[in-house]
């Protein structure tokens, strides 16, 4: 190449560059937010929540993409399969709830321990370690998706394994991340005060991150490889994640309502209780059919029921806890998402679990649309509604601890976010749910689960029509998703008014 | 009235949550170490990989009142005959093919994975492979090349090609042949095989 190219490749970098520059500050002049109201560690959980929020954009724009080819199977053959869609959709969930958890604990860590993160340098340099990762990994799931069956596919292009497909050098990528926020919670604590809320956050952060590594092995014979691949799931999303949302709501319910500290942490406990006495076990529902020993339909399936207890207890503290005060609160989007989880927790992951977690059941719901119809549910219920009310309590402050009541400006915005996002993912449900039903019956029951059953199933019309619903409900979801985005960049701009100080109850 | 009860105050549940949770997990400790040593590859739950080598059928048994893996006289693969350490290297190359070509997010394997596929815990007993004389050509044509050997039963839904050498797609057909002979606990109910009489 001559120089006159390269020059003329340069200038047209720089042009570039400035124009998105130029973009850049018309944006931040627009959305008017002035970081001088945050903390320090609160700068770094701003970072998570951009970011989650970018992923979460990613888990619907691909789960649209794979929900297009239930409809129609040529759409992007070959260049985008459902495999590719499909595994970006659920990585992106689970990445960005996780970035998520992050950003809401170094929200509160000064807060709760009250004093300064101790490794605010390193949290830093983690952040965009796993921001670059995380970006070079889904690039690698886009433009190479498979690789030979030798090792090195499984180190360098994906892992194979549902919703830890992450290839190797992420795994460890991850657990070097996972340990230096670790690091951080845990001094951050020691320097300053230690609580309940501390205790719990800290047990729990060592149970995820060593989780994690029981899913980093390969394994030839597959009723071990998913035996160990269980411990990650399972120990996450109906143990560890759920015990990290109780310290969440726990934290976010004395600062939004001014709930006792005493109150909330003798129900957190109580919590912890339920949660991992049922949760533990429970995971004995994943191994009825795996060829684990027959002693695991007994066990799994008593522990497993048990589950929805400790979500009912959560829902019974969110509803007292709110009525105790009235209804009076500084953030009514937040607390309006607050209560959407509570709700969203105990149907999704607590009714809708619970529907199908028996084996006498589930031997006619295991691997059909059933889980599909739980998953979308539960992870909305459980875990992006209680991120997304940080996301509110996080943007007011942000503007100044501004108030954000029933009078404010366009609330309509908020509330038809809150609406689409939970009915979209609501009608998902309901159509993934029917299909699962036809699926029991037909595939399962009727022609006994043979490739021909499959297919028979799939060409229903009640199947058929189910998956048009649920592309429809997903276009529903992301009407939402960018109507909350716009409201989370606009609620509050030019608010004067500051929210009245929450004073613990009495 | 001040008075909180026992059963009411903060440290009794912490100790609960403390005592529950360490309890649980030990069990769980001592659960995982006994499934792990019966589901070893040889073990009756699980068979060894030699057992490619054999014929696998999945039957209804009247006394246990569910389906259960059948293994009978020799049904070799490709053939041949492999021995414990050959078979292993070939399921091993199947089970990492099945990996690195991503199947377990079209298909489910053991029930588990994604729902636009057909279940794999049993296809290689499954009825679509016409006849026990065809079946191990068949599968080789459908994964090497899928989109002209396409099975679609009607639905349009292609698996693309996924680049799968000859050497992967035995090992992936050796996979198969191995996972179908697992006890999974009459999961899926009801199956008829290839085996059946009609």
């Amino acid at each position: 190449m001559n120089t006159s190219g390269i020059n003329g490749v340069i200038q047209k970098a720089t042009a570039l560059y400035e124009t998105s520059q130029v973009c850049m500050n018309d944006f931040k002049s627009w959305v008017q937010l002035d970081s001088s109201h945050l903390s320090d560690g609160q700068r770094l959980a701003v970072k998570y929540f951009i970011v989650a929020v970018i992923l979460f954009f990613a888990q619907i724009l691909f789960g649209l993409l794979a929900a297009t080819q239930f409809i129609f199977p040529g759409f992007l053959y070959e260049i985008l399969d459902f495999s590719v869609n499909r595994m970006i959709h659920i990585n992106a969930m689970i990445v960005w709830m996780l970035y998520g958890f992050i950003g809401c604990v170094y929200w509160f860590l000064e807060d709760e321990s009250g004093t300064e993160i101790v490794g605010l340098k390193l949290g830093n340099i983690a952040f965009w370690v796993l921001t670059g990762a995380v970006t070079l990994v889904v690039l690698v799931y886009l433009l190479v998706q498979i690789g030979p069956g030798k090792d090195s596919s499984l180190w360098f292009i994906n892992e194979g394994r549902e919703y830890i497909e992450a290839p190797r050098w992420a795994d460890i990528g991850i657990v070097i991340v996972m340990l230096i926020f670790f690091y951080n919670v845990v001094a951050t604590f020691i320097k300053g005060k230690w609580s309940g809320i501390a205790g719990v956050l800290t047990l729990d952060l060592v149970a995820l991150a060593g989780l994690y590594v029981a899913g980093m092995f390969y394994m030839t014979n597959i009723t071990h490889e998913q035996y160990w691949w269980w411990w990650v799931i399972h120990l996450w999303v109906e143990a560890t994640w759920e015990v990290l949302v109780g310290v969440i709501m726990a934290w976010s319910l004395m600062k939004l309502l001014g709930v006792r500290r005493k109150i909330i942490q003798t129900w957190l406990y109580i919590e912890v209780a339920l949660m991992f006495g049922s949760g533990i076990l429970g995971l004995g529902h994943h191994y009825f059919w795996i060829g684990t020993p027959e002693y695991w339909l007994t066990i799994g399936g008593f522990f497993s029921a048990l589950e929805p207890i400790p979500l009912v207890a959560m829902v019974v503290h969110a509803v007292y806890d709110t009525g105790a005060n009235a209804f009076k609160n500084s953030n009514h989007p937040a607390l309006a998402w607050i209560i959407a989880q509570a709700f969203g927790n105990f149907f999704g992951a607590g009714v809708w679990g619970f529907m199908h977690t028996l084996p006498q059941i589930n031997m006619f719901t295991h691997g059909t649309q059933w889980s599909a119809s739980h998953g979308h549910l539960a992870f909305f219920g459980a875990y992006a509604t209680i991120n997304i009310a940080f996301f509110y309590l996080a943007i007011q402050h942000w503007r100044g601890d501004v108030w954000m009541g029933s009078d404010s400006q366009n609330t309509w915005r908020w509330k038809w976010a809150l609406g689409l996002l939970n009915g979209g993912v609501l009608g998902m449900t309901i159509a993934l749910l029917i299909a699962g039903y036809e699926q029991s019956f037909i595939e399962r029951a009727v022609e006994g689960s043979t490739w021909g059953g499959y297919f028979t199933a799939q060409n229903h019309p009640s199947f058929q029509s189910a998956m048009v619903w649920r592309l429809f409900f997903g276009g529903v979801t992301f009407a939402g998703f960018v109507l909350l985005v716009w409201d989370l960049l606009t609620i509050g701009k030019g608010e004067t008014r500051l929210a009245p100080e929450i004073i613990e109850m009495r | 009235m001040n008075e909180i009860p026992l059963w009411a105050s903060e440290t009794f549940w912490k100790k609960t949550a403390i005592w529950v949770t360490a309890g649980s997990f030990l069990v769980l400790v001592v659960l995982t170490m006994d499934s792990l040593s019966k589901t070893s590859a040889g073990s009756k739950r699980v068979p060894a990989y030699s057992v490619i080598n054999k014929k696998i059928d999945y039957q209804y048994n009247k006394e246990l009142h569910k389906f259960m893996p059948v293994i009978s006289e020799n049904e070799l693969l490709f053939g041949k005959e492999y021995t414990e350490q050959e078979a292993l290297q070939l399921v091993d190359l199947g089970k990492k093919t099945t990996q690195a070509k991503n199947c377990m997010n079209c298909h489910t394997l053991l029930g588990n994975g994604a729902y636009y596929a057909p279940d794999l815990t049993k296809a290689w007993l499954d009825k679509g492979w016409v006849s026990k004389e065809v079946r191990e050509d068949m599968m080789m044509r459908f994964l090497m090349d899928p989109e002209k050997n396409a099975r679609t039963f009607g639905s349009n839904r292609k698996m693309p090609n996924l680049n799968i050498t000859e050497q992967e797609a035995k090992g992936i057909i050796a996979f198969l042949k191995w996972m179908s002979s697992i006890d999974t606990n009459g999961f899926p109910y009801n199956f008829k095989t290839i085996n059946a009489e009609e």
